[in-house]
C-alpha cells in the first residue's frame, strides 16, 4: 500500500489552472522531492497534501485512507515551512510540543517526546529559548523538531533550507539526508534547488505549468531526461542543446553540426544508442543534449586507447571553480559549456583538443522538444 | 472550506465544517451590527426625511419637501457657506503649518521628541475642552485683546468671536491649534519612509536643500496629503463639539455649521424631518469626498 | 534627513538659528494655552479681573478645583463635574473593553481565516469609520427607546461599542495581515482550531495594537460630546457634556478660574495617558490612513 497517492488531483484559482490533473504514488520511508521553476505548482500541491488549501477534483490518500476532504489536523501531517513558522511567544520546547498538546497527548510522553527530538537534533541546549533568540540554523532544526515530535505518517518539507547562507544549506542537507536514513520516514520535499533534489531524492517529480514532466530516480531524471524542460533543468551548469541535423553515416547515423567558415563537425551516433524512430528524423533538424561533464581534455598520451569523437575548438572564456574549470568553446554556431579537470592550462583564445562521450548523449525533436533517443 | 466533492470522495468531517464556518459566525455579529446601524439608520435618516417629521417621526411621506426647504433656508445657508470657508481654511492652514513643522523637525534637531509631544498634545484634547479654552483666551475683556492692550497697544482689536462677520475665523484657530500637530505627525512619518538614497542622489545632482524639499520630497508626499486632507474633511464636516463649546454657533447663528445646524432643528426645535434632510447632505458632501479619494486609491494601486 | 551633510559656514548656522527659533515660536503656540488654563485654574477672581492672561498667579488657589469637581452648577444642579467624570469612566472603560475584543476577533477572521467575500465584508464595516454620525442620531435615539435604554450609560456604551468596532476591526486587520499566515498553517497542522490559534499564537503577540487600540478607543471615547449629549440625561452625562453645561450656563458673574479648573478636569484622563503613551496614541493616527 502506498504511503501517499495522489491521483488525477486538480486545483483552480478561478480561471487559473494551477495544477493539472496530477498523480503520483509514494511508497513508505520514500523520500520525494517536488522540483521545478517558479510558478510551477509544486507549493500549491504541498499545501493541498497538507490540507491547507482545497483540492478542486481528485483524491489523496494516506496510508490508503481517503483524506481528501480532511481538515490538515485530521491527516496526521507534519509540515517544515520556509520561514520555519515557529511561534514567537512560546518557547522552543512549547513549540515542539504543541502539537502533541492539541492531541491531548499526556503530559510525560510530550516530555519524553521533546527530550527525544531535541536530542536527535541536538538542541536540547536550546529548549527554554525563544525563537527571536535563536539563529537560522537553529530555527530551522527547531521547526523539524516540531514536526518530528508528533510522528505522522508523512512529512513535507516546503523549502527548508531557502533561507539558510550556502554553508549552512549544504550542512543541514547532509542532516535531513541522514535523518531520513536513520528514521525511514515518508517524506514530501519541494525546492528549486536541483543540486539540492538530486543529492536527497529517492524519487525526483519534476514539475511544469501545474504538470508533472518526468517521474523517477534521480538517475533516470538526470540522464534519461524525457523531454529538453526536463534535461535543461536538471545539472548546474546545465546541459548543452546544439542545434545539428541526423544523416545516415554508412550503417549507422551522425550528427553534422554546421559551422561557419570551418568545416562542418561530424559526430558519430553510438551504434548502442540506435532506436528504431530514428530513421524518421533522417536530415531533419534535431538537438543534440551533451552536458558539460561528457567533454574532456584529451590526453596526447592515451589517444590510441581513448573513446570517444575528438573536436578541436577555440576557447573564448575561461571559468576555474577551483574544483574544476569550465570553458566556454563555439561548437557550430552556439556556443558550449566543457567542463574539464583543474589542471587543464588553457587561455581563451587557444585552441584545445576535447574528447566527446557521446554514448551519454542524448536527442531531442527540434519542435517538440521530446526526446528521441 | 468545502466546496463540491466528487463522487469517491468522503464528505468533510463535521469538525472541518465547523472550522470553516467560524469565521463568518464570529465575524455575523458585527456585519450584522454594521448593516443595522450604519446602512439601516442611514436609509432610515433618507426616510425621515422624505416626510413631514416634526416632534416625533411620522412616515407622512412629503417628497423632497424639506430638501426644498432647506435650500430656501437661510440659517442653513449660512452653515453651509461656513463649512465652505472653515473647511478650506482649516484645511490649507494644516497642511502648510503641519508640512512646514514637519519638514523642520526633520532637520536632526535635538529635542525633536519633546516638541513632537507639544505640537501633537491637543489632539488628545476633547473639542469641547478647546472650544472652552480658546473662548477664554479669545474673550475681548480678559483675553488676548486685553493682554495685548495692557502692553501699551491700545487701539489693538481682536474681538473676533463675537464679530457676527469674524467669527467664524475663531473657529479656524481653535480648530488649526488642535489638528495641526496631527498634520505633522503624518508628513513626519511619510518624510521618515522615503528612501534616503533618493535625497543622496539629488544632492550628487548638486541640488540645495530647500530645492531637495521642494522638487523630490515634496512629490513623494502626495499620499500622505490625500491622506490628511480626506481626515481633516471629515473632521471638519462633523465639527459639532467645537462650534458648541467655543460660539455656542453664535452670535445669533453666525458660526452655524451643517452638524450643529442638525442637531438643533432635530432636537430642540422639534424638525425631526428638517434635521434628516441636512443629515443626508452632511453625509452627501462625505461621500463627495471620499468616493473620488478610493478611487484614486483604488486606480493607483492597480498601476502601481 | 538624518545623512545629510550640513555646512558649517556663518550662513548657516544663521539658518539654523532661525529654524530652532521657529519651532519655539510654535511650540509656545501649543502650550501657551494650556498654560494660561493652568494659571487661570488657580488664581482667585479678583486676580483674573485685574490681571490678564499671562500675569502670574499672586495668590494661587485650589478653590477653584474643589468647586468644579463639587459645587458648580451644571445646568439644574450644582454639584460640579466629578460624579459625570466618574460617569465617563463607567461608559469609556466597558465601551474600549467590548470594542477592542471585537475588534480583535474581526481583523483575525478577516485575515486568517479568507472566505469568499472577506474582503468585501470588511469594507462594508470600514465605512463605519466614514459616516458622520449626525446620519446615525435619530435612528438611535428611537433604537435606544425600544430597547429601554434610552439616557442611560448602558445605551451610551452600546452606542461606542457600535460605532467603535469600525475602527477597532481597521487596527487589528492592519497589523494582523503582517502576521505570517504560515504561523496560522502550521498551528493548524498541530490540531490547533479557530479560537486555539487565536489565543495561543496570535493574542500573546498582539500587545502592540492592543494598546493602539485602547488608547485611541479611550480618547475618542472620553472625549466624545455628540452622542453624550444626544443619548444621555442628568444623572448618565459624560463629563464632557457636563463641562459644556458648566460653562454655557450663565447664572450671576462668571467664574472664569472655575470653568477653566472643570476643563481641566475633563482633560486631564486623556492628556495624561497620552503622555505616558503618547507614541502608541500617535501609531493609532497614522495606522488609519496609512491604509493596506
Amino acid at each position: 500500500m502506498a504511503a501517499l497517492e495522489i491521483h488525477n488531483v486538480r486545483k483552480e484559482f478561478g480561471s487559473e489552472r494551477v495544477l493539472k490533473d496530477v498523480s503520483i504514488s509514494i511508497d513508505s520511508g520514500e523520500f520525494l522531492i517536488l522540483v521545478g521553476p517558479s510558478g510551477c505548482g509544486k507549493s500549491t500541491l504541498m499545501n493541498a497534501i497538507a490540507g491547507l488549501e482545497p483540492v478542486t477534483s481528485g483524491n489523496i490518500y494516506i496510508d490508503g485512507e481517503d483524506v481528501t476532504w480532511r481538515t490538515p489536523a485530521e491527516r496526521d501531517i507534519a509540515m517544515v515551512f520556509q520561514s520555519y513558522a515557529l511561534y514567537p511567544s512560546m518557547t522552543v520546547r512549547q513549540n515542539i510540543s504543541f502539537g502533541l498538546e492539541m492531541r491531548k497527548v499526556p503530559k510525560a510522553e510530550r516530555e519524553a517526546a521533546v527530550e527525544r527530538v531535541a536530542d536527535l537534533l541536538q538542541i536540547s541546549h536550546l529548549l527554554e529559548r525563544k525563537p527571536a533568540q535563536l539563529s537560522g540554523g537553529q530555527r530551522q532544526r527547531v521547526a523539524m523538531g516540531r514536526a518530528l515530535a508528533r510522528e505522522p505518517k508523512v512529512y513535507l518539507f516546503d523549502e527548508p533550507l531557502s533561507n539558510l547562507d550556502a554553508k549552512l544549506r549544504v550542512d543541514m542537507r547532509t542532516e535531513i539526508k541522514k535523518l531520513h536514513q536513520r528514521l525511514g520516514t515518508t517524506i514530501v520535499y519541494v525546492t528549486h534547488d536541483q543540486v539540492e533534489a538530486m543529492t536527497l531524492a529517492d524519487c525526483i517529480a519534476v514539475m511544469r505549468d501545474g504538470h508533472i514532466l518526468q517521474l523517477g530516480s534521480p538517475d533516470e531524471v538526470y540522464n534519461n531526461p524525457v523531454d529538453m524542460f526536463v534535461a535543461g533543468f536538471m545539472g548546474s551548469p546545465s546541459m548543452n542543446f546544439i542545434r545539428a541535423t541526423l544523416e545516415a553515416d554508412g550503417d549507422g547515423y551522425a550528427l553534422r553540426i554546421a559551422t561557419p567558415d570551418e568545416a562542418d563537425l561530424l559526430l558519430p551516433w553510438p551504434t548502442a544508442r540506435h532506436t528504431a524512430g530514428l530513421v524518421e528524423q533522417l536530415d531533419k533538424p534535431v538537438i543534440l543534449g551533451l552536458r558539460p561533464e561528457h567533454f574532456s581534455e584529451e590526453d596526447v598520451r592515451l589517444s590510441e586507447q581513448a573513446e570517444g569523437t575528438l573536436l578541436e575548438a577555440k576557447v573564448s572564456v575561461v571559468e576555474p571553480t577551483g574544483a574544476d574549470i569550465l570553458l566556454r568553446l563555439p561548437l557550430g554556431e552556439q556556443e558550449i559549456t566543457a567542463r574539464v579537470g583543474p589542471k587543464c592550462e588553457v587561455s581563451p583564445g587557444e585552441r584545445l583538443a576535447l574528447r566527446v562521450d557521446m554514448s551519454r548523449a542524448v536527442l531531442f525533436d527540434a519542435e517538440t522538444e521530446q526526446r528521441l533517443a | 472550506m468545502s466546496e463540491t466533492p466528487t463522487r469517491t470522495a468522503l464528505r468533510p468531517t463535521a469538525s472541518g465544517r465547523l472550522q470553516a464556518w467560524l469565521p463568518r459566525l464570529v465575524l455575523a455579529p458585527s456585519v450584522a451590527v454594521s448593516l443595522f446601524f450604519v446602512y439601516g439608520f442611514m436609509l432610515w435618516t433618507f426616510v425621515l426625511s422624505l416626510t413631514s417629521s416634526r416632534m416625533l417621526p411620522s412616515y407622512d411621506f412629503v417628497g423632497f419637501g424639506q430638501y426644498a426647504r432647506l435650500m430656501a433656508n437661510e440659517r442653513w445657508w449660512v452653515a453651509s457657506t461656513n463649512l465652505m470657508i472653515f473647511g478650506t481654511l482649516f484645511i490649507v492652514i494644516c497642511l502648510v503649518l503641519g508640512a512646514l513643522l514637519a519638514m523642520l523637525l526633520d532637520q536632526k534637531i535635538r529635542q525633536e521628541g519633546a516638541l513632537r509631544t507639544v505640537y501633537l498634545y491637543p489632539m488628545a484634547l476633547s473639542f469641547i475642552v478647546t472650544g472652552v479654552v480658546w473662548k477664554w483666551l479669545l474673550n475681548p475683556q480678559l483675553g488676548i485683546q486685553a493682554m495685548v492692550r495692557s502692553w501699551g497697544f491700545e487701539s489693538f482689536e481682536f474681538d473676533w468671536i463675537v464679530d457676527p462677520d469674524m467669527a467664524v475665523y475663531t473657529l479656524v484657530i481653535a480648530a488649526v491649534w488642535q489638528a495641526s500637530g496631527f498634520v505633522m505627525a503624518l508628513f513626519l512619518a511619510g518624510l521618515r519612509g522615503i528612501d534616503d538614497s533618493i535625497i543622496k542622489a539629488a544632492q550628487l545632482d548638486g541640488a540645495s536643500l530647500p530645492r531637495i524639499y521642494w522638487r523630490v520630497v515634496m512629490p513623494c508626499l502626495r499620499p500622505v496629503v490625500f491622506s490628511a486632507v480626506m481626515i481633516l474633511a471629515h473632521i471638519a464636516i462633523k465639527s459639532f463639539d467645537l462650534v458648541v463649546a467655543l460660539t455656542g454657533g453664535g452670535p445669533g447663528y453666525a458660526t452655524d455649521l451643517p452638524a450643529t445646524f442638525m442637531y438643533t432643528h432635530a432636537f430642540n426645535r422639534a424638525q425631526i424631518g428638517l434635521g434628516s434632510a441636512s443629515a443626508m447632505l452632511m453625509l452627501g458632501g462625505v461621500l463627495a469626498i471620499l468616493i473620488p479619494y478610493l478611487y484614486s486609491e483604488l486606480r493607483s494601486r492597480k498601476h502601481g | 534627513m538624518a545623512n545629510v551633510i550640513r555646512r558649517q559656514t556663518p550662513a548657516a548656522k544663521l539658518w539654523r538659528g532661525v529654524l530652532y527659533a521657529v519651532l519655539v515660536i510654535a511650540a509656545l503656540f501649543y502650550v501657551l494655552p494650556l498654560v494660561v488654563m493652568l494659571m487661570t485654574s488657580i488664581k482667585p477672581l479678583s486676580e483674573i479681573s485685574a490681571g490678564t492672561l499671562l500675569s502670574l498667579p499672586q495668590n494661587p488657589t485650589l478653590a477653584p478645583w474643589t468647586k468644579a469637581w463639587g459645587e458648580a452648577c451644571t445646568g439644574m444642579r450644582c454639584e460640579g463635574v466629578g460624579g459625570y467624570f466618574w460617569n465617563s469612566f463607567a461608559i469609556v472603560i466597558p465601551a474600549v473593553l467590548i470594542s477592542t475584543a471585537v475588534g480583535a476577533l474581526n481583523g483575525y477572521a478577516l485575515t486568517k481565516w479568507r472566505f469568499k467575500g472577506s474582503e468585501l465584508v470588511f469594507a462594508l464595516m470600514l465605512f463605519g469609520c466614514f459616516i458622520p454620525f449626525q446620519v446615525v442620531l435619530l435612528p438611535m435615539a428611537q433604537t435606544l427607546g425600544w430597547l429601554g435604554l434610552s439616557s442611560s450609560r448602558a445605551g451610551l456604551i452600546l452606542v461606542h461599542v457600535v460605532f467603535g468596532i469600525a475602527f477597532t476591526t481597521l487596527f487589528f486587520r492592519n497589523f494582523y495581515v503582517g502576521i505570517p499566515n504560515e504561523l496560522v498553517s502550521a498551528a493548524k497542522l498541530d490540531g490547533a482550531g479557530f479560537f486555539r490559534i487565536f489565543w495561543r499564537i496570535l493574542l500573546p503577540v498582539s500587545a502592540p495594537i492592543i494598546v493602539v487600540s485602547v488608547i485611541w478607543q479611550f480618547t475618542q471615547i472620553w472625549n466624545d460630546f455628540l452622542f453624550g449629549v444626544a443619548f444621555s440625561a442628568h444623572d448618565t452625562q459624560p463629563v464632557t457634556v457636563a463641562l459644556n453645561n458648566l460653562v454655557n450656563t450663565s447664572t450671576g458673574v462668571r467664574e472664569y478660574n472655575v470653568d477653566m479648573a472643570a476643563a481641566m478636569i475633563a482633560a486631564l484622563p486623556t492628556l495624561v495617558v497620552y503622555v505616558l503613551a503618547g507614541k502608541y496614541f500617535v501609531r493609532g493616527l497614522t495606522a488609519g490612513s496609512v491604509k493596506g
